[in-house]
């Protein structure tokens, strides 16, 4: 189908004819506060507050639809002049003339900030801004609660007397009884007895358990090592089982000749201490307390190697690492910040 | 625009013609409105050189066998629950127990499970199969090598997709191998060991690590190759396929003489048709 032409006349009268946009009015801010207090209203008082932006809103509407109707019922209208100088368009002005009559805009000065530029700066500021305010809670959301607010679980294994002297037992718990399952650790833990030490300070003696306690995260890559040794089916004991704050616990007696890996082959002595295959050091440990005659474990910290044997060894100790991850040596300088424990 | 003929159509010939238009109406509806129809058109009728071979598909085929992971999974995660917690009646871990339930009592679970495990390895064999024939053509040459590096960053998110897709079904398996391999990014020097807690949400793997292993594998790695594979499409129609190294065709070079003709006229173009068609008529690029 022909597109409509315009007639003539109309387009005679559509060039000649002052464009049909209503004057500039300040009312629609006064009706945009009327709803903003309505909507605050709604959640404070309701009866009072909304009432009082209604009476805005409405007000204010009225005199709006009044502006902008004012053509309409035939009121004059009160244009605002152009108040910027015009300049003639002469020699070394880079804007053609408007018309035949040679009026034209004056050329702008690059470092004049114009209402476009102006216009652009505010959308690239304001969408940065918006766009900062979105993603800092949502990138902390994200990343920060791997670091911050690591709870240290203490773990009940039950009274001291479930430990006899000098015997190793792959003692299973749950680390955090709300999480269930999931958390549940293994440790190879032996008594070795009470063993006096003296503070070099104070010159006191005092007598304190001694445990040794090695998690089962093969010091490679995590996987769990496995004791070199029978266990109660072939030792004829049987394995303990209490309940205590933590759930579950399973004491299952065993008489180890080290640890080994069933992933990569990794090995290691009954005292934790590489002895073949991949694992860059020796495996960790629990820290413990005794709380009223009961075994207490605390977080875990890595070890380097150990020398000697029970109470007596004398244990290289550093921060708890990941798998992996070299403690001593050069190779240490490539981790050099650990994220947070606790 | 009717065919005008010289004679009275007959009854066969008007219903052909009514047909006609009430096929290219709603074509022609959206066209008008989006260039949508041209632009499809463009992307499926565009020139390739004339001596591509089937090496070239593969491009193809691994995006088939990413949308079949996208619709496969869509469907398994309606049925799927991402729980680390023990189901208190039966003692197991309830994001296995789905799993199960998916495998062994819902109506085909079992297939569509096995679609997406055994098109796991097809997405990723492909993948290779397809970066071996760009690498042996040279095609990541001037001016593609910004594609290369846009199908690496592909391979990778898709490798990761099976890193993440690994944990899921909570079996000894499933847990084991992601210990090893979070502790395997925790040995990378100075920020791996951020990493792996990132990678774990927290110290130790727990319920949380399911989580979010679920949620990068289902919405946050697969939107980035949705994205990724756009720009690579885009690429590939911006800047053309290569032809074969043993290719005899000038490189750049449109043999004009056999166009004039229509001896190219087939499948990847279409026959010369007179001008003023309707959109689906209309030569590639729509609109002029």
């Amino acid at each position: 189908m022909e597109p409509e032409q315009p007639s003539p006349d109309t387009e005679h009268e559509s060039l000649h004819e002052e464009p049909h946009l209503p004057p500039p009015t300040l009312w629609p801010i006064g009706f945009a506060i009327g709803i903003v207090v309505v909507l605050v209203g709604l959640v404070i008082n309701p009866e009072l507050i909304s009432s009082i932006g209604a009476a805005i809103a409405i007000v204010f509407g009225v005199l709006w639809a009044r502006d902008a109707t004012a053509e309409l019922r035939g009121e004059s209208l009160v244009v605002e002049p152009e108040r910027r100088q015009m300049k003639e368009a002469g020699d070394g002005m880079t804007a053609p003339p408007a018309d035949q009559q040679g009026v034209a805009l004056p050329p702008v000065d690059p470092s004049t900030v114009t209402r476009s530029r102006f216009l652009e700066g505010a959308t690239l500021g304001l969408g940065g801004v918006i766009g900062g305010l979105i993603t800092v809670p949502v990138a902390g959301f994200a990343l920060l609660p791997s670091f911050l607010g690591q709870k240290q679980h203490k773990v009940d294994l039950g009274p001291l007397s479930s430990f006899p002297l000098n015997k190793w037992f792959i003692t299973t718990f749950i680390v955090d009884p709300a999480e269930g399952e999931v958390s549940r650790r293994t440790a190879f833990i032996r008594n070795n007895g009470v063993v006096s030490t003296t503070d070099p300070k104070t010159k006191q003696t005092t007598q304190q358990p001694s445990f040794t306690i090695i998690s089962n995260h093969c010091a490679h890559l995590g996987c769990p090592v496995q004791a070199n040794g029978p266990t109660s089916d072939i030792l004829k004991q049987p394995i303990v089982v209490e309940h205590t704050a933590n759930g579950r616990v399973e004491l299952n007696p065993v008489v180890p000749a080290g640890y080994g890996c069933p992933c990569h082959g990794g090995q290691y002595d009954t005292e934790g201490n590489r002895t073949a295959g991949p694992p860059v050091r020796a495996l960790d440990r629990f820290d413990f307390e005794v709380d009223n005659g009961r075994l207490i474990l605390l977080s875990t910290y890595s070890v380097s190697h150990v020398v000697g044997t029970g109470a007596q060894a004398k244990i290289h100790k550093y921060q708890e690492s990941g798998p992996g991850e070299h403690l001593d040596g050069p190779e240490q300088w490539f981790y050099p910040l650990q994220p947070p424990h606790h | 625009m009717a065919t005008t003929y010289r004679r009275t159509p007959t009854k066969a010939e008007l219903r052909r013609q009514r047909m006609e238009e009430l096929i290219n109406f709603p074509l022609d509806w959206v066209e008008e409105r989006s260039g949508l129809v041209g632009g499809v058109r463009y992307f499926l009728f565009r020139n390739v050189p004339s001596d591509i071979n089937w090496m070239q598909t593969l491009g193809s085929a691994a995006l088939t066998a990413f949308l079949v992971q996208a619709i496969t999974g869509v469907i398994l995660a309606m049925y799927y629950d991402p729980s680390a917690s023990t189901d208190p009646h039966t003692g197991k871990p309830v994001a296995w127990e789905s799993i199960v339930n998916i495998t062994d009592h819902l109506t085909m679970g079992w297939l569509v499970r096995g679609m997406h495990k055994w098109g796991a390895s097809v997405f990723i064999i492909l993948m290779f199969l397809h970066m071996g024939r760009v690498f042996l053509f040279g095609a990541y040459k001037y001016p593609r090598e910004l594609n290369w590096i846009i199908g690496v960053l592909i391979l990778v998110m898709g490798m990761m997709e099976g890193f993440t897709g690994y944990l899921l079904p909570w079996d000894q398996t499933a847990y084991w191998a992601s210990v090893v391999g979070i502790n395997l990014n925790g040995t990378a020097p100075f920020l791996g060991p951020w990493l792996a807690q990132f990678l774990r949400g927290g110290q130790e793997i727990s319920g949380e690590t399911l989580t979010r292993f679920y949620s990068l594998h289902m919405l946050v790695i697969p939107g980035a190759i949705i994205a990724l594979i756009t720009l690579h499409l885009y690429l590939v129609i911006r800047l053309g396929v290569t032809s074969p190294p043993w290719s005899k065709d000038a490189a750049g070079m449109e043999p004009e003489e056999a166009e004039a003709d229509g001896r190219r006229a087939g499948l990847t173009r279409p026959v010369p048709r007179p001008a003023g068609a309707s959109a689906m008529q209309a030569e590639p690029g729509g609109r002029e």
